[in-house]
C-alpha cells in the first residue's frame, strides 16, 4: 500500500532532530536454507556519510544491498533507515533510496529518454519533462536521450543508470559494485560524480572490491567475509598504504 | 496507481512493438498449428468442422504459452523486475500491468488468426462475431489472469518452458471446455441458454482467479 | 523437540487402533457385506474406490488449508503439512484412478470412461503431481514452498469449477453411471462396510501424514544441525 509519506526533506531533518543514525543496521541476518549469507551484520551510518564495505566475491555484499533496497527480507535483525523501520513500511523507505548495481535495470529497446520517464512516473516524480532534462544533461547524455539504449557503451549505460537512480532525488544510495566493467573513462566519470555526491549530505553505502577507489571516498570502511563483518573502522584511522596487506590478510585468516 | 499500470503497460507495449519478437511468433505458430492440425483430419470433412472450435482453442492456449513465458523473461533475465521491485509500486500494480499485456497481445493473435482459421476450417463466423468475441474476451482474461500468475512462478524454475504447460492445463481445464463448448454451441446457432451456460463457468473462473492472483502475487515476486 | 515423546505415543496409539480398524475393516467389506447383485465380487472395490477419493480430497483440502496458513504466518510448519499431505493425496488419487479401471472393465467390458469422477480424478492427479513437481523444481526451500503454497490455493479452488465443468460436458454426452451400484439401495450391511471403510481411510491419512510430517521435521532438523556446524 502507498500512504502518504514524507518528504525527502522531512526525512532528513527528521533524521537530525531525533538524533538518529541514518541507517541503523542491528543483528542483521540471512540465511538461505542452510547457508548463512550474512550473519549478525551490524552497521550504523549518520546522515551524509560514506560507507565503503569490501569483500571477496561470495561475502554476502549483494545480498546486504539487496536487504538494504527492500527487494530480499532479512531472516532477522534490524533495519532502519531514515527512521523507518524497514519491516514494517518499505514502501515509504523505496522512495527515499536509489540503487546502482552492475545491472543497469534498463530497458534495451527504449530510448534513453523513454527509460527516465519511466522510472519518473513509478516515482511519482513532479515536472518530469524538466526533471528528465535536467538530469540527462547531468549525466552528459543529452545528445543520445532518444537512441535506444541497446546502442549505448557499457560507460554510457552506467551514466544512464546513475541518472535512473538519482531521478527521484533519493536521499539514501546503495551502490553494489558500481565500477565493475567500466573503462578508465567511465570510472573516472564514476568517481567524479560521488565526489559531488558526497557534497550533497546524501547517505551512501558502496559495496567494491576496488581498494583505491573506495578508500577515497570512505568516511567508515569494512569488510565483509563469509556474510560476517570482519573489520570496521573509521577512514580516518586507516593508512592507505597499508590497508591493502591488511585486507588480504584479513580475508585469509577469515579462510582457514 | 492507474498512472503506474499505464506507465508498465506502455512500457511493455513499446518494446514489444520495436522488437515484434512475442507477436510475431505467436501468429507465425498459431497459424503454423492450424494447418498442421487441418493435415490431420481428412479434408473438408465434417469431423474436421466438428472439431474446429477445439483446434482453434488448442492452437490459442498454446500459442500463448509462448507469450506469457516471455512476458517475465526478459525482466528476470536482465534483471529488469528488481528496478521495478525498488520502487514504490505496488505489487499487485505489476501484477495488474503485466496481465494486461498479455491479454493485450493474445488478443491481438486471435483477432489476426480468427480470419484465417474460419478461411481454412469454413467456418461462418461472421454471423455471430458478436458472441463469439464475447467468449474470445472472457477467455482470453483467464488466460491472461491465471497464466501471468503461473508465468511468474514457473520462470524461476528450472526448465521453465515445460513447468508453466504442467501447471497451467490442469487448472485450466474449466475455460477450455467453457471457451470450446460456447464456441461450438454458437457456431451450431444453439439457444443463448446454451452458451451462458458455459460463459458463466468463464466468468466464475476469471472472477475466483483474479481476486486469487491479487492476494497471492506479492507471495510470488518477492525474494 | 521435546514433544516427540508424547507425539510419539500418539502416533504409536493411533498406529494401533488403525491396524484394529483395518482389521475389522477388511472383515466387513469381504465377510459381512453381501456380494452385489449385477456386478457381483468386483463391486467389493467400491469399498476401496470411493473412500480413496474421498482421502485424496481431504488430503488437498489440508493441503489447501495449510498452504494459506503458510503464507499468513511464515511458519515452516504449516509448509510441511501441506507437502505432506499432497504426497499422500497424490497417492490416494493414483489409487482412484487404478480402483476405477479395475471396476469399470469387467462391469462394462471397457478399461476407461469419462465419468465425472474418473475425469475429475484425472485432473485432481495432474494438480497434485505439478504440485510436486514444482517443489522440486525450484532452487530454494524457502521459494519452493511459497510457490507451492500460492499453487495449491489456486488448484484447489479450481477444482469445483473443474468438477461443474465436466458435469455439464457429460450431461451433453452422458455415460454409463457407476453410480448405479452406490447409493442407491445400499443394503444395510453394506452400507455399514462402506461408512466403517471411510472412517478406516481417514483414519489412515491421519496416520500417514503425522507419520509423513515427522518424517520431514526430522529431516530438517538434521539439516539445521548440519548448517550450525558448517559456520
Amino acid at each position: 500500500m502507498e500512504t502518504a509519506n514524507p518528504s525527502s526533506a522531512d526525512v532528513q531533518a527528521g533524521a537530525l532532530e531525533r538524533n538518529f543514525a541514518a541507517i541503523e543496521i542491528k543483528n542483521l541476518t540471512k540465511t538461505f536454507g542452510n547457508l548463512y549469507a550474512l550473519k549478525e551484520v551490524n552497521l550504523s551510518l549518520e546522515t551524509g556519510e560514506f560507507l565503503t564495505i569490501f569483500g571477496p566475491n561470495g561475502a554476502g555484499k549483494t545480498t546486504l544491498i539487496r536487504i538494504l533496497s527492500t527487494i530480499t527480507k532479512a531472516t532477522s535483525g534490524e533495519i532502519v533507515i531514515g527512521g523507518i523501520a524497514l519491516k514494517k513500511t518499505p514502501e515509504q523507505i523505496r522512495r527515499q533510496i536509489g540503487v546502482i548495481a552492475h545491472q543497469t535495470f534498463l530497458y534495451d529497446d527504449l530510448t534513453a529518454e523513454e527509460n527516465l520517464r519511466f522510472y519518473g512516473k513509478l516515482y511519482d516524480v513532479k515536472n518530469l519533462n524538466a526533471k528528465i532534462a535536467e538530469i540527462i544533461s547531468e549525466v552528459g547524455l543529452e545528445l543520445r536521450r532518444n537512441d535506444r539504449v541497446r546502442t549505448f557503451s557499457r560507460g554510457m549505460q552506467q551514466r544512464l543508470s546513475i541518472a535512473r537512480a538519482m531521478i527521484h532525488e533519493p536521499q539514501f544510495l546503495f551502490l553494489d559494485e558500481p565500477y565493475t566493467g567500466l573503462d578508465q573513462h567511465a570510472s573516472e566519470m564514476l568517481t567524479g560524480w560521488l565526489k559531488r555526491v558526497r557534497g550533497s549530505q546524501r547517505t551512501v553505502l558502496m559495496v567494491t572490491h576496488d581498494l583505491e577507489r573506495g578508500l577515497e571516498m570512505a568516511d567508515q570502511v569494512a569488510i565483509l567475509n563469509r556474510g560476517k563483518i570482519v573489520f570496521h573502522e573509521r577512514r580516518a584511522a586507516i593508512d592507505p598504504k597499508h590497508f591493502r596487506n591488511r585486507y588480504y590478510e584479513q580475508v585469509a585468516r577469515e579462510s582457514n | 496507481m492507474i498512472s503506474k499500470v499505464g506507465a508498465i503497460l506502455w512500457k511493455d507495449i513499446l518494446s514489444e512493438y520495436r522488437t515484434k519478437e512475442m507477436l510475431g511468433s505467436m501468429v507465425v505458430f498459431s497459424l503454423l498449428v492450424s494447418v498442421i492440425f487441418n493435415f490431420a483430419f481428412p479434408p473438408g470433412s465434417e469431423l474436421m468442422r466438428e472439431a474446429a472450435p477445439g483446434i482453434l482453442w488448442m492452437t490459442i492456449i498454446f500459442a500463448s504459452l509462448l507469450g506469457l513465458n516471455r512476458s517475465f523473461v526478459y525482466e528476470v533475465d536482465k534483471g529488469c523486475l528488481q528496478g521495478l521491485m525498488l520502487a514504490p509500486v505496488d505489487r499487485n500494480v505489476i501484477y495488474l500491468s503485466k496481465a494486461l499485456v498479455n491479454f493485450i497481445f493474445i488478443t491481438l493473435v486471435e483477432v489476426l488468426v480468427l480470419p484465417v482459421f474460419s478461411i481454412f476450417f469454413d467456418l461462418n463466423v461472421i454471423n455471430s462475431l458478436l458472441q463469439i468475441f464475447l467468449v474470445l474476451i472472457l477467455s482470453t482474461a483467464g488466460v491472461a489472469i491465471i497464466g501471468t500468475l503461473f508465468s511468474a512462478i514457473s520462470v524461476n524454475t528450472r526448465s521453465r518452458e515445460i513447468m508453466l504447460p504442467i501447471m497451467y492445463f490442469p487448472v485450466f481445464i474449466p475455460v477450455i471446455f467453457g471457451a470450446v463448448q460456447s464456441t461450438k454451441a454458437i457456431l451450431q446457432e444453439q439457444p443463448w441458454s446454451v452458451i451462458w451456460g458455459w460463459l458463466r463457468i468463464v466468468i466464475a473462473f476469471d472472477v475466483i482467479f483474479l481476486i486469487v492472483a491479487l492476494l497471492t502475487f506479492e507471495f510470488v515476486i518477492e525474494e | 523437540m521435546k514433544a516427540t515423546t508424547s507425539t510419539n505415543r500418539a502416533v504409536v496409539l493411533l498406529g494401533g487402533a488403525l491396524l484394529v480398524a483395518m482389521i475389522i475393516n477388511l472383515y466387513l467389506i469381504f465377510m459381512l457385506a453381501p456380494e452385489e447383485r449385477s456386478m457381483g465380487q468386483v463391486q467389493r472395490i467400491f469399498y476401496f474406490h470411493v473412500p480413496s477419493a474421498w482421502v485424496a480430497f481431504l488430503a488437498f483440502f489440508v493441503v489447501f488449508i495449510a498452504s494459506i496458513f503458510y503464507l499468513w504466518k511464515k511458519d515452516r510448519t504449516y509448509d510441511m503439512v501441506a507437502y505432506s499431505s499432497a504426497e499422500i493425496g497424490v497417492i490416494f488419487a493414483t489409487l482412484v484412478l487404478i480402483t476405477g479401471p479395475i471396476w469399470a472393465r469387467p462391469v462394462w467390458n471397457t478399461w476407461w470412461e469419462w465419468t465425472p469422477r474418473l475425469t475429475l480424478f484425472l485432473v485432481l492427479w495432474f494438480i497434485y503431481l505439478a504440485y510436486l513437481m514444482l517443489r522440486s523444481f525450484v532452487e530454494g526451500e524457502e521459494r519452493a514452498a511459497r510457490f507451492a503454497a500460492v499453487f495449491g490455493i489456486v488448484g484447489f479452488l479450481d477444482v469445483p469449477l473443474v468438477y461443474v465443468s465436466i458435469r455439464l460436458w457429460r450431461d451433453i454426452h452422458p455415460s454409463p453411471v457407476i453410480a448405479g451400484g452406490e447409493g442407491s439401495g445400499l443394503h444395510p450391511d453394506m452400507k455399514l462396510a462402506f461408512f466403517f471403510s471411510l472412517f478406516t481411510f481417514t483414519l489412515l491419512f491421519g496416520f500417514l501424514l503425522i507419520y509423513r510430517f515427522q518424517l520431514q521435521k526430522s529431516t530438517i532438523a538434521v539439516s539445521e544441525i548440519k548448517k550450525q556446524l558448517a559456520y
